[in-house]
């Protein structure tokens, strides 16, 4: 083990971190805001049934985000104890938006430490839902600082490079890079309807369980609505990032998209498998629609992986986790639509078992999309750390140790998953929401039970 | 005043910073598994349940904070710590990773368990002593660059009269530090009980605290020559810190005033840490990397200082805020809220 290259295993160990700690960041960006909405609602109409589901949102949300703490310092520590040269070079010109991110993130902490332990003690209600939105808006400039440096990699800028060192630096065109914009809303919009897909199939999956609740269903109605918003932000957001792609990044988008030549018209390949030399077979063909995406033209010019050097190419099984993650989109998108019609529709049942079923199901699915459309951005970015600059391999630690590091943090990941979940199935399992409903307000109405 | 003091300025208030809250946190740990092998662990829980729980996650903002602004400041110090700390830096971090979990894993609503308290108490201690390696690394000696390889010497670490120094005044000082706040909490709460409970624990780890502070001081001086004579230069900073121990012992003793008691501990901390930062200048890591030679692109410096006091303007009122509801709050601390 410790004789492996320190390159491939400070990779392995920095992909490791981040699959694991990007669930939890998603979480910790997305479920602030639907808490809120939530308990806004909840005050406005005057509703228990929407302060509960506030309520057991936050209860649950605290272990996610101790787990994101944790893991965001640990790959806050890891870029530069894995990535030395890298972190050497950023530290010089993205150092700014790291910087930032740590203010947004501590401004969070304090107001989320407000808000867990402050349900009460404020004499208007409106108090504290105040409160939750330094939390909505920490988080999510968290996530637009971490990205403008994930952007930063990408299409590295503002800055001169001259003899011994950097010439000129501008930290601001560093941060806003042309990667930023659209990856900033890409990840936000992805964010809110990842939380909101699996809020909407927790309800989904209570209701398969036991009974459809009045509960239940004011979350799940909430919970899809904003699962239907969010992922039309979503598809907007990905259809300006295979445009920026096209401009900025082509080697990506080619990669994804198995697109080897350059050419007008270029179709959409979706899945698939590659046969010799390199054509796409048994995979579906939409004429033209590539360049439709790359540039809102049936007929424009799509550049093709020709164009690069062998050895500056993405590696070519990208193609999977690009189509995975749109087709997830879509799907989540089908389905929020399904059950907003359904539901519109008064001869339809909106909660019959397979609509309920596909609810439960969208909700891993859109987590694993943000994974998937992550190691498509990771990999699609190779062999560069920074696009143009730093290759991967000249970045890496020396270090002979990381083989061990790596599964020192897989055993700690390990434990922290499990007990994360075990915790979690203990705070909710002998406590439903109706039981608590009646505890914490005696006043409210029975038989809503269907 | 150069933007590079500036920009180590602010890290060490950072760093200063997380000594002292990160020390009430780390000590309460060690405290509270204590109290609960002699079963006398009431005032502990309350304290860990009623304020650390709440203020955990800002805690460890300070840290990261720390170093993700000497990275922004000092970029060339990612590069040395970075490629010779992989091994003590993955271990902290685990430490903290249990350490945070137990805040919200054990704390929230579910009994203690023994293991955990066990682990919780335990890393009160490791974390401290780990983390002082950082600053035992940044004299020089250990750290050693040929042909462009970057390496730790573990040998050297561990045989070091002055590393072992350095790890002992981190966790006494982290025990100290916390029973006089817990000192001044147990007052605030009104339990007498626990108040002379942690009065006792105060004074008993004050004695330590000045020999180990001693022994440290004469380790230095056969570690790093150059250190130590500049410390000699900047000799009032170490008296006024003594003057605030004995200010703050003599108000523990008299069991008067808890409240000025801790602000003097934090004194005394803050001019011993600023006295032996500003004796350490230049050098961020002897002899590799220095505040001038190795700062970052006089652009991004600048714009660093600027969002950091962008970044006061939010921070400050935001922690008074908190702080007003979790510690200043009479009734909260009580328990009556």
């Amino acid at each position: 083990m410790t004789e492996l290259d320190p390159v491939l295993m400070s990779r392995l160990l920095t992909a490791l971190t981040l699959v694991f700690h990007v669930i939890f960041a998603t979480l910790g960006v997305g479920v602030p805001l639907m808490i809120s909405i939530a308990e806004f609602i909840g005050i406005k109409k005057n509703d228990p049934h929407y302060l509960m589901m506030a309520r057991r949102w936050t209860r649950g949300f605290v272990i996610p985000v101790a787990i994101g703490v944790v893991t965001g310092t640990a790959i806050g520590l890891q870029l530069s104890l894995l990535w030395p040269e890298f972190m050497q070079v950023a530290g010089n010109v993205i150092s700014l938006p790291l910087f930032m991110e740590v203010f947004a993130f501590f401004f969070e902490a304090i107001f989320l430490g407000i808000y867990l332990y402050t349900w009460d003690r404020f004499k208007k209600p409106m108090m504290h839902w105040w409160l939750s939105l330094p939390i909505i808006i920490g988080g999510g400039l968290s996530a637009v600082f971490i990205t403008s440096v994930n952007a930063f990699m990408n299409t590295p800028e503002g800055f001169t490079t001259g003899a011994g060192g950097f010439a000129t630096v501008n930290p601001l065109d560093a941060m806003f890079n042309p990667a930023t914009p659209t990856k900033v809303f890409h990840v936000l919009a992805s964010a809110y309807l990842t939380v909101a897909a699996i809020l909407a199939a927790i309800a989904a999956f209570s209701m398969l369980r036991k009974k459809h609740t009045e509960y239940h269903k004011k979350a799940l109605k909430l919970t899809i609505t904003l699962t239907f918003i969010f992922s039309i932000l979503t598809a907007i957001a990905g259809d300006v990032s295979a445009k920026f792609l096209a401009e900025h990044q082509p080697e990506k988008l080619a990669a994804a998209e198995w697109h080897f030549e350059t050419e007008e018209g270029a179709d959409l390949v979706l899945f698939g498998w590659l046969g010799d030399e390199n054509t796409p077979a048994g995979a579906l063909r939409f004429p033209g629609l590539l360049s439709f995406l790359a540039y809102g033209d049936f007929q424009s010019e799509v550049t093709g992986l020709e164009e690069f050097p062998e050895d500056e190419r993405p590696p070519l099984w990208i193609h999977y986790m690009f189509d995975l993650m749109v087709v997830i989109g879509f799907f989540l998108l089908g389905v929020s639509l399904l059950y907003i019609l359904a539901w519109k529709i008064k001869r339809w049942n909106e909660h019959n078992k397979w609509m309920l079923w596909l609810l439960v199901v969208s909700g891993p699915l859109a987590m694993l999309a943000i994974e998937f459309g992550w190691i498509f951005a990771e990999e699609g970015r190779q062999p560069w750390i920074l696009r143009g600059y730093m290759l991967v391999e000249d970045a890496a630690t020396t270090s002979p140790y990381v083989g061990w590091m790596f599964l020192l943090f897989l055993g700690l990941y390990t434990v922290l998953g499990v007990l994360g979940v075990a915790v979690l199935r203990k705070l909710f399992k002998n406590n439903p929401a109706e039981e608590e409903l009646e505890k914490k307000y005696p006043t409210i109405e029975k038989g809503d039970n269907k | 005043m150069s933007y590079e003091i500036i920009g180590i300025t602010v890290l060490w208030i950072f760093l200063y910073g997380y000594l002292i809250v990160a020390s009430v946190d780390f000590g309460a740990g060690f405290f509270a598994y204590y109290a609960k092998v002699t079963k006398k662990d009431h005032i502990m829980n309350q304290l860990i349940s009623r304020y650390l729980s709440p203020v955990w996650e800002v805690t460890n903002v300070f840290f990261v904070f720390f170093f993700v602004g000497i990275v922004g400041f000092f970029p060339d110090s990612a590069y040395y710590y970075g490629t010779a700390l992989l091994v003590p830096g993955s271990i902290a971090i685990i430490l903290l990773a249990i350490r945070g979990s137990f805040y919200a894993f054990e704390n929230y609503g579910s009994k203690k368990s023994n293991v955990y308290m066990f682990l919780y108490g335990a890393t009160g201690l490791l974390i401290p002593a780990s983390l002082s390696i950082a600053l035992t690394l940044s004299e020089g000696g250990f750290i050693l660059e040929e042909n462009g390889v970057v390496s730790l010497d573990y040998l050297a670490l561990f045989t070091s009269p002055y590393s072992w120094s350095v790890v002992v005044l981190a966790v006494v000082s982290v025990l100290f530090i916390s029973a006089a706040f817990l000192t001044f909490y147990a007052a605030r709460a009104n339990d007498q009980a626990a108040l002379k409970l942690v009065r006792k624990y105060a004074l008993f780890w004050a004695t330590p605290t000045i020999i180990a502070a001693l022994t440290t001081f004469i380790a230095l001086g056969q570690h790093n020559e150059r250190h130590y004579q500049n410390m000699f230069d900047l000799w009032w900073m170490f008296g006024l810190s003594v003057g605030f121990f004995i200010i703050a012992m003599w108000l523990i003793y008299e069991g008067k005033r808890f409240g000025l008691a801790f602000i003097s501990v934090m004194l005394q901390f803050f001019f011993a840490f600023f006295g032996y930062g500003a004796s350490h200048l230049p050098y961020i890591l002897d002899p590799y990397v220095t505040i001038y030679e190795n700062a970052t692109h006089e652009a991004t410096g600048i714009a660093l200082i600027v969002v950091f006091i962008l970044g006061l303007f939010l921070l400050i009122p935001s922690l008074i805020l908190l702080m007003r509801l979790f510690l200043f709050d009479a009734d909260y601390v009580k328990g009556k809220k």
